[in-house]
């Protein structure tokens, strides 16, 4: 029986790329509200998982059940899930052809058919809410990373999602505007939405998350809440990780 | 001197390379060619009539102006080729999409017709048209001559729309899918936009290409540029004088497309 609170079920899930296995025999629960942060080395799959969480991969066995709909290829429910989980890249994806503004409005009005007085209203609150309000009739190209990267995080949440999934979102970042963001999420934190982040910036794993989750080798080798990650994880690999990029 | 030798290359170069070494040189070129064409005239005796060129363009007489043959015959031309640039376009675009569709039934419907087209003379595609699928269907020779022009350049066409749309990083995919849309929405508010910014170039080329292939339907007589000039000719004899004529309206046409589109992409290019 899945609890009526679970936002995420993961079951046993495995993911090929051709003969290559990405992901071997993950499951993973994640509770409404709940922040996880998911970190690993690279090519360990973590991109892969949450990208399986809506659907811009599919996994090849177990099972996906994100808010009560199953993640399968082909299915109706794929683009009602995909419209309840906001995604964050670490490239941003803004589309360059579009003012910030037209970047936010364009799922509203041409995915759930609202009006565009209303898509701009809901813009501008979470253009606010970014702290970019008086960005948003200039081009992606003319803002700078971090605050594109807020624009990222505005336009997922102008379809009202529930789930936040973040792929490395201050990684393409320069220093100077990786906290900018980190802030924006902290914030978002916060407000109770259910998040996933894939990130190695251990401060804001520190700050909020319920969860930690170590992957190696496409593998969960350790799920912990955040005191016992950081002070005494249980599998060598993650104490030998955790040494190396806190060491810096 | 072996050091000097690129030095004094360059110097050559920028030398050839100055404005008025350069319009010299052209003059010449141009001079050269008129001038042999002009010789060649004259030694085999040849009548040149220029002075009855201007009345195929217009012609005022008391009942007013009016436009010559050579002109009614451009605007049959640009209609023919406008009309068939129209369904060449839809034609190629659902072609390309087909292609990209990851359907293997797709795939291998597009890529048939791209090679059926591709590995048949033009020439060859309108006689099909007109004497086997003309009576067939009961296509006039206007029909039948946007459909071969429209087929002929949906293939091509259709490779213009391809590569556009793969210039379009995937990230604009995945952004467009993660909000929600779906593949046709991604396509018409993301994707396509995008990349007429790649397509717009050989487009241009394209639309080039397509008036100059539409001279072909004057072997069928159908009433354009090509065909006036062919008829112009049989009742006055003046050859050099008309194909020299008809050449250069092409190439003016064509010309002035080219630098008008590439104006465009100028404008564009500063507004993003
Ligand atoms: N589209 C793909 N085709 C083939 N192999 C892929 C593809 N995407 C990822 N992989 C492989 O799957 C493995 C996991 O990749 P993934 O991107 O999920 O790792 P990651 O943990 O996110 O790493 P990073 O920290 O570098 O982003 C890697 O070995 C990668 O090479
Ligand atoms: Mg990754």
């Amino acid at each position: 029986m899945v609890q009526n609170d679970t936002m995420i079920s993961v079951s046993k899930v495995d993911k090929f790329y051709d003969d290559f296995q990405a992901l071997t025999d993950v499951s993973l629960t994640v509770k409404q509200g709940e922040r996880v942060v998911i970190c690993g080395p690279s090519g360990s799959g973590k991109s892969t998982l949450i990208r399986c969480f809506n659907g811009l991969e599919f996994h090849n066995a177990g099972t996906i059940v994100i808010d009560g709909i199953e993640v399968e290829e082909g299915s109706k429910g794929l683009r009602r899930l995909r419209q309840e989980v906001g995604m964050v890249f670490q490239q941003f994806n803004l589309f360059p052809h579009l003012t910030i503004l037209e970047n936010l409005t364009i799922g509203p009005m041409k995915v759930q058919k609202i009006s565009r007085a209303e898509a701009e209203k809901r813009a501008r609150t979470y253009l606010e809410r970014v702290h970019i309000p008086e960005q948003a009739d200039k081009y992606p190209a003319q803002l700078s990373g971090g605050q594109q990267q807020r624009v990222a995080i505005a336009r997922s949440l102008c379809m009202q999602t529930r789930i936040m999934l973040f792929d490395e979102p201050t990684s393409a970042l320069d220093p100077e505007m990786i906290n900018e963001v980190l802030d924006v999420m902290v914030e978002l934190a916060s407000t109770g939405i259910t998040m996933v982040c894939v990130t190695h910036e251990m401060g804001f794993a520190r700050k909020v998350a319920d969860t930690m989750v170590f992957m190696e080798a496409g593998r969960i080798v350790e799920t912990a809440p955040p005191e016992k990650f950081f002070t005494n994880p249980e599998s060598e690999r993650c104490k030998m990780f955790l040494s190396q990029i806190l060491d810096h | 001197m072996a050091a000097r030798a690129p030095n004094g290359a360059k110097k050559f170069r920028a030398f050839m390379n100055s404005v008025p070494v350069s319009v010299a040189l052209y003059l010449l070129v141009i001079g050269m060619i008129i001038w042999s064409a002009y010789s060649g005239a004259q030694s085999m005796g040849y009548n040149w009539q220029w002075y009855r060129m201007p009345q195929y363009f217009y012609t005022l007489t008391d009942d007013g102006f009016q436009w010559g043959e050579i002109m009614i015959g451009l605007v049959k031309t640009i209609q023919l080729s406008v009309t068939a640039f129209f369904f060449a376009t839809v034609l190629g675009l659902l072609v390309a999409l087909l292609r990209l569709s990851g359907l293997v039934i797709g795939t291998a419907v597009a890529v048939a017709f791209l090679e059926f087209v591709r590995n048949m003379p033009i020439l060859v595609l309108l006689y099909l048209f007109y004497y086997v699928l003309g009576p067939v269907f009961k296509l006039d020779r206007y029909t039948a001559s946007v459909m071969c022009l429209a087929v002929f350049h949906a293939a091509l066409i259709s490779e213009i729309f391809r590569a556009g749309i793969n210039a379009v990083p995937k990230g604009q995919w995945e952004g467009a899918t993660s909000i929600g849309m779906s593949k046709g929405q991604a396509y018409r508010y993301i994707v396509l936009p995008q990349s007429v910014k790649f397509m717009l170039p050989p487009m241009t080329g394209e639309v080039v290409h397509l008036i100059k292939s539409s001279a072909i339907v004057s072997v069928i007589a159908v009433a354009e540029l090509t065909t006036i000039g062919r008829n112009l000719i049989s009742d006055t004899y003046m050859s050099f004088e008309i194909w020299f004529t008809i050449a250069a309206v092409y190439m003016v046409v064509t010309l002035a497309l080219s630098i008008g589109v590439s104006r465009l992409e100028k404008k564009y290019a500063v507004q993003t």
